[in-house]
């Protein structure tokens, strides 16, 4: 993975520095409330229902051992000895002391770790396919490509003040793990029609309340533009997104807005100049920015790559490890580990879904062990998926035997990866002072109703999510089942979508029809699957079921009946 | 009392005037005496509605862009500014720091640069990476903003600094 040299370490240590100065200067009364709130926010730091929440960078999802038991050390000594995992890859702290954090982030640096700009109106923590790399399908490794975003977006001096935050997701897979259609730019490793080396570049997805999917800008752009072509797409949103109404702020309102093909050729435009600046004055001089500047040549791309190259794999032939073991394990197998690109390997999920349990949270002791299970089993490195487990991506078949039995012990065995009840989930009214309703508890009573394996692997392939408010950071509108707490009155409701998806065949869900109360929401679910149960063809999946027959059956199943709440 | 700022890494007095001051102390002296050698800064919204007054004056010109302003507007009459400012109406206005880079890369302006408005300590060092050279900052700010400057010792991005050594980019 990336290791920091003298120059990215020295950048962070300044940036804790600067934080703490910051920090100190608000305590002292000297910055104002709303001046500190926007240089908190660019350091992570909200401030929540309970307390301030911290959320640190974790970029592309890619953790060593030893950055995830700095992590837990944190949740232990400055928090509750939990820590919750975003869909952006992030982790979350809920109950670090503002006094406090900027010891925080110096324990962060020490591990090659920070929280610059994971919010605020700026460029965010760039994700990406939590199985690159690995995946035996993929066109190419996105990482080295994110690392260049990360550092280009770092301390950006231009683009640190926007209009609204910014999203940046890479992948190199056909299959789309990283939700990039609902990202401000997605980017998709891609070639050209001889074969070169390039990016497919969409922009203007997003969630929210007007969620949107993502618009191809360029089909194809050679490699060595990236970072110009970015920069160009910032520009125009730098310059034309609008600021005078945060609900309307973001680049996918301005991409809707102009039209996609005046977007883009606004974007275009700017690109040329920022190729060639000489043009906009037709003045001659040396260039001392311009492409030139942010070209990204070979040498850059051979030295990323290297950071990312593949383990040391021992030689080995594929298994089928699971064969003639007990149930539990077969179960276990099929839904929580993936193919792998080297024979007798596997990518194993770390399921953080178990009932009981708020999706995404892990303790100080399960990180700790963890990080020793990274270490013995997958050469010391760990993932955090976007839909908020981790992931082990290079264990050996012949040890999974060996590692279920320590994660069953754990208590991150659940054996329920892609299933109904791997579901995303935000923090909720719980935490959030943003939220109109509660998520984990809803969480709960679905894992409650639906506890029948047998009955969660006949439904296969389901993603629910679920926001507790339009903000929507549990992706509801792009999930198979998607829930939105919603205030009525002072009372949680709920709003269900069906047929929204986050892959690379993105949609967005449609409203079945009015909220429905918290207790009627596990009862709502199991009536929309009894259509799908009825009514699937062979093999189809509950999306592909909504996406032929419509909305209306599954309403009609709901509605006929009023439901006791 | 002259106002002080941050020019060029260094605290200066002021040298130019707004054009509301020029006017006040006009006034105050010898109405008929236009100041026409003084160093004088107007709305660009005033320069694009009474260009042909203003391009009379016979003292160095400055203008100030307001958030909403193109860098493009103003291109075409770049040789008549010695000075160019942008306006930051609060702690969440962005918009200044991509004018300040298009004026230094694309319109190649090489006069002063002048971050006007809501302008603090903790904003000079990206305000200066676009290009800024000059700060209107309060003057209780105005040394730990020269600190600021410096704040970070390196930069992953080219921009409009000199000095500071870039990550990316060619391999040098």
């Amino acid at each position: 993975m990336y290791q920091y040299n003298a120059i990215d370490q020295r950048l962070v240590d300044e940036r804790v520095a600067q934080f703490r100065d910051q920090t100190r200067r608000f305590l002292d009364g000297r910055l104002s409330e709303e001046e500190f709130r926007h240089l908190r926010l660019r350091n992570g730091l909200y401030i929540q229902t309970h307390a301030p929440m911290l959320r640190v960078a974790i970029p592309y999802g890619l953790l060593s051992a030893r950055q995830l038991r700095a992590l837990a050390h944190i949740a232990r000594v400055y928090d509750r000895g939990y820590g919750h995992f975003t869909t952006r890859q992030n982790i979350q702290y809920n109950w670090p002391k503002l006094e406090e954090v900027p010891d925080i982030l110096a324990e962060l640096a020490a591990v090659e770790m920070h929280a610059i700009q994971t919010s605020g109106n700026c460029i965010r923590n760039t994700t990406s396919d939590h199985l690159a790399g690995v995946t035996p399908n993929e066109l190419e490794d996105p990482r080295p490509w994110c690392e260049i975003i990360r550092q280009w977006s770092s301390f950006h001096p231009e683009f640190t003040y926007l209009p609204r935050k910014f999203k940046i997701a890479v992948t190199g897979a056909p299959q789309d793990r990283a939700a990039t259609l609902v990202h401000d730019i997605g980017v998709h490793i891609v070639r050209g029609p001889c074969g070169e080396p390039g990016f497919e570049i969409l922009a203007g997805g997003g969630l929210g309340r007007t969620p949107i999917i993502g618009q191809v800008v360029r089909a194809f752009l050679p490699r060595e533009h990236l970072l110009s072509y970015l920069e160009a797409i910032l520009r125009v949103y730098n310059l034309e997104g609008r600021r005078d109404n945060l609900t309307k702020a973001r680049i996918k309102i301005l991409v809707r807005s102009l039209g996609i093909d005046e977007f883009t050729r606004r974007v275009e435009r700017e690109w040329a100049l920022i190729c060639d600046p000489q043009t906009a004055s037709a003045k001659s001089g040396d260039s001392k920015s311009g492409d030139s500047s942010l070209r990204i040549d070979e040498a850059m791309i051979a030295r990323m790559r290297d950071f990312f190259k593949a383990p040391a794999y021992r030689p080995l032939h594929d298994s089928e490890p699971a064969v003639n073991q007990v149930t539990a394990f077969r179960a276990w197998y099929r839904y929580n580990t993936v193919a792998h690109k080297i024979a007798g390997y596997r990518a194993v999920y770390l399921s953080l879904k178990k009932p009981h349990i708020a999706p995404g949270d892990a303790t100080a002791d399960q990180m700790e062990a963890i990080a020793n299970l990274a270490d013995r089993y997958s050469f010391g490195e760990v993932r955090v998926t976007h839909t908020q487990n981790l992931l082990l991506a290079d264990v050996e078949q012949q040890d999974t035997l060996e590692l279920w039995r320590a994660l069953d012990a754990l208590g991150l065995a659940t054996p329920n990866i892609g299933t109904l009840t791997d579901m995303i989930c935000c923090p909720g009214l719980d935490f959030c002072s943003l939220a109109n309703a509660g998520s984990i508890d809803v969480a709960h009573q679905i894992n409650e109703r639906f506890d029948d394996y047998d009955y969660i692997y006949d439904l296969g392939e389901l993603d629910i999510k679920m926001s507790g408010c339009m903000n929507a950071c549990g992706h509801h509108h792009v999930g198979n089942i998607g829930i939105l707490g919603v205030d009525k009155g002072g009372q949680e409701w709920y709003q269900i979508t069906i047929g929204g998806s986050a892959g690379a065949d993105a949609s967005l869900g449609t409203v079945i029809g009015p909220s429905v109360a918290k207790a009627a929401v596990p009862e709502t679910i199991a009536q929309l699957l009894s259509v799908y149960i009825e009514q699937r063809q062979a093999d189809e999946r509950f999306l592909d079921t909504v996406r032929r027959l419509g909305v209306k059956p599954f309403k009609e199943r709901v509605y006929a009946t009023p439901i006791a709440a | 009392m002259p106002r002080l700022l941050l020019r060029d890494r260094v605290v200066v007095n002021d040298d130019w005037q707004y054009g509301e001051e020029a006017a006040a102390s006009v006034a105050s002296a010898d109405a008929s005496a236009p100041a026409s050698l003084t160093a004088l800064i107007i709305p660009f919204e005033q320069w694009l509605n009474e260009r042909d007054r203003w391009i009379t004056h016979s003292g160095p010109l400055g203008v100030v862009l307001a958030p909403a302003h193109r860098v493009e507007q103003l291109a075409p009459d770049l040789a008549h500014f010695a000075l160019i400012g942008a306006h930051f109406t609060g702690p969440s206005e962005g918009r200044g720091y991509t004018q300040a880079r298009q004026l230094r890369e694309q319109w190649r302006f090489n006069g002063e640069l002048r971050a006007t408005g809501h302008v603090r300590q903790d904003q000079v060092f990206f305000m200066a990476r676009c290009g800024f050279n000059s700060f209107e900052l309060p003057e209780q700010e105005l040394k730990a903003a020269l600190a600021a400057l410096d704040i970070f010792s390196a930069a992953y991005q080219t921009a409009n600094d000199t000095g500071l050594k870039a990550r990316l980019g060619p391999a040098r």
